[in-house]
C-alpha cells in the first residue's frame, strides 16, 4: 500500500490519539473535580482528637 | 518521502478508528444503564453531590461498556453469523478480538476502583459482581447452555438502578431490588419478541433461544405470561416508597397496551404474522423500550417532586 503524505490512515491515527489525549484530559479534570467535591463536602475531615487535658 | 513510522507490511486499510472502539462499548445499551442507574442514583433518600452523582453514573456506565466489549470478544464467532450483529467491530475485521478483550478488563477494573473510591466500596462490589454476571454467568455459560438464558442473563441488566442507589446512600433497601425486578422481568418479553421477528438470526447461531428450542408458539405463550407477571409487579410497585400518582396512572396505562400487545401475539399464528412482516410483534417490541422508559421515568418523576411536596402518596 502507497503512503501519501496526507494517507487516510493517518488522519484515522491522528483521530484515535486526539480521542485517548481528551479522554485523559477529561479523567484528569474528573479525579480534580471530585476532589475539589470530596474535600470541600467534608469527606476527608478528620475526627477531632480527644483531648488528652481531660483525662488528667 | 518515507515515514519511519510506519510499517508497510503491517498497514491495514480499514485500521480501526476511535469509534469502532467506543461501540465495542455498546453505546446503546450504555444509555439504558445510564438512565437506570441515574433514576436509582435520584430516587434515593440520600442526597448526593453533583459532582460524586456525576462520576458515580460515569464509571457505572463505563462498567456496562466494559462488560458490553467482553461479551463482543466471547460472542465474536456467533456476532459473525447473525444479520442483526455482523457489523460490528470484530465481526467487520476492524477491531481484533484480543483487542476488545483487553480494552473490556482495563476498563472493568478502572470503573470497578473509580465507582469505590468515587463513592463507596459496596456500590463497587456491586459493579464488579454486575460485571462477572454479564460476562461469565451470561455470556460465557448460559447464553450458549439454556433457552430460559434472557430471563436470567437479563439480571445483568437489572443491576445498574441498585448500583445507583447503593453509590447515593450506602446501604441496601427494598425500592432499588424493586426496580431491578421491574428491569429483570421486563427483559424476557422484550427479547422473545425481537427473537420472533429476527426470525432465523438465532437459529442460525445455534443459539438455544426459546423460538429455537420450544417453538414460535410457546415464546408466544411465554410472552404472554410473563407480561402479565410484569404488570402485576409493575402496577403494585406504585403502592411502595417508589410510587405516587405520577407512577400509578404511568404504569396503569402502560401495562394495559402491553399485555394488549402481548394478547395480540399469543393470538397470532406464523402465517398470519409473516403476512404482514410480524407487525405486532414488531410493535411490541418498540413499545417495550417505551415501557421501560416511562416507568423509570415516573419513578424519576415522585423522586423529583417529593421535596415538593408532591410525590409519592
Amino acid at each position: 500500500m502507497a503512503i501519501k503524505v496526507t494517507h487516510d490512515l493517518h488522519k484515522r491515527r491522528f483521530g484515535r490519539n486526539l480521542g485517548v489525549g481528551l479522554l485523559l484530559a477529561g479523567f484528569v479534570a474528573i479525579v480534580f473535580g471530585l476532589t475539589i467535591a470530596k474535600v470541600t463536602s467534608g469527606d476527608f475531615q478528620m475526627k477531632p482528637a480527644t483531648s488528652s487535658a481531660g483525662q488528667n | 518521502m518515507s515515514d519511519a513510522s510506519i510499517n508497510a507490511s503491517t498497514l491495514r486499510e480499514d485500521e480501526a478508528g476511535f469509534g469502532d472502539y467506543f461501540a465495542l462499548l455498546k453505546p446503546r445499551v450504555m444509555s439504558l444503564v445510564v438512565f437506570t442507574a441515574l433514576v436509582g442514583l435520584l430516587a434515593a433518600p440520600t442526597p448526593v453531590h453533583p459532582m460524586v452523582g456525576f462520576c458515580a453514573i460515569l464509571f457505572i456506565a463505563i462498567g456496562g461498556g466494559a462488560s458490553g466489549a467482553l461479551n463482543m470478544w466471547w460472542d465474536a464467532d456467533i456476532d459473525r453469523v447473525m444479520k442483526r450483529t455482523r457489523g460490528r467491530p470484530i465481526p467487520a475485521g476492524k477491531v481484533e478480538a484480543g483487542e476488545a478483550m483487553v480494552l473490556g478488563l482495563a476498563l472493568s477494573g478502572f470503573a470497578v476502583i473509580m465507582l469505590a473510591l468515587a463513592t463507596n466500596i459496596l456500590a463497587g462490589a456491586f459493579l464488579a459482581f454486575t460485571i462477572f454476571f454479564y460476562v461469565v454467568i451470561y455470556t460465557m455459560w448460559l447464553k450458549r447452555a439454556t433457552p430460559q438464558n434472557i430471563v436470567i442473563g437479563g439480571a445483568a441488566g437489572a443491576f445498574p438502578p441498585v448500583i445507583g442507589w447503593i453509590a447515593a446512600t450506602g446501604d441496601m433497601a427494598i425500592e432499588p431490588w424493586l426496580m431491578f425486578a421491574l428491569t429483570f422481568m421486563w427483559t424476557p418479553p422484550h427479547f422473545w419478541a425481537l427473537a420472533l421477528f429476527m426470525r432465523s438470526d438465532y437459529d442460525d447461531a445455534g443459539v438455544p433461544m426459546l423460538t429455537v428450542t420450544h417453538g414460535r408458539p410457546a415464546t408466544r405463550t411465554h410472552i404472554l405470561v410473563y407480561t402479565a407477571l410484569l404488570a402485576l409487579l409493575a402496577v403494585g410497585a406504585a403502592f411502595s416508597g417508589l410510587g405516587g400518582p405520577v407512577y400509578l396512572a404511568v404504569a396503569l396505562v402502560m401495562n394495559a397496551l402491553f399485555l394488549r400487545g402481548a394478547w395480540r401475539i399469543s393470538r397470532r399464528d406464523e402465517t398470519a404474522s409473516e403476512a404482514d412482516n410480524f407487525r405486532a410483534e414488531r410493535s411490541f417490541f418498540k413499545l417495550s423500550l417505551l415501557y421501560l422508559f416511562l416507568h423509570f421515568g415516573a419513578i424519576l418523576a415522585e423522586a423529583v417532586l417529593k421535596p415538593f411536596g408532591l410525590g409519592g402518596w
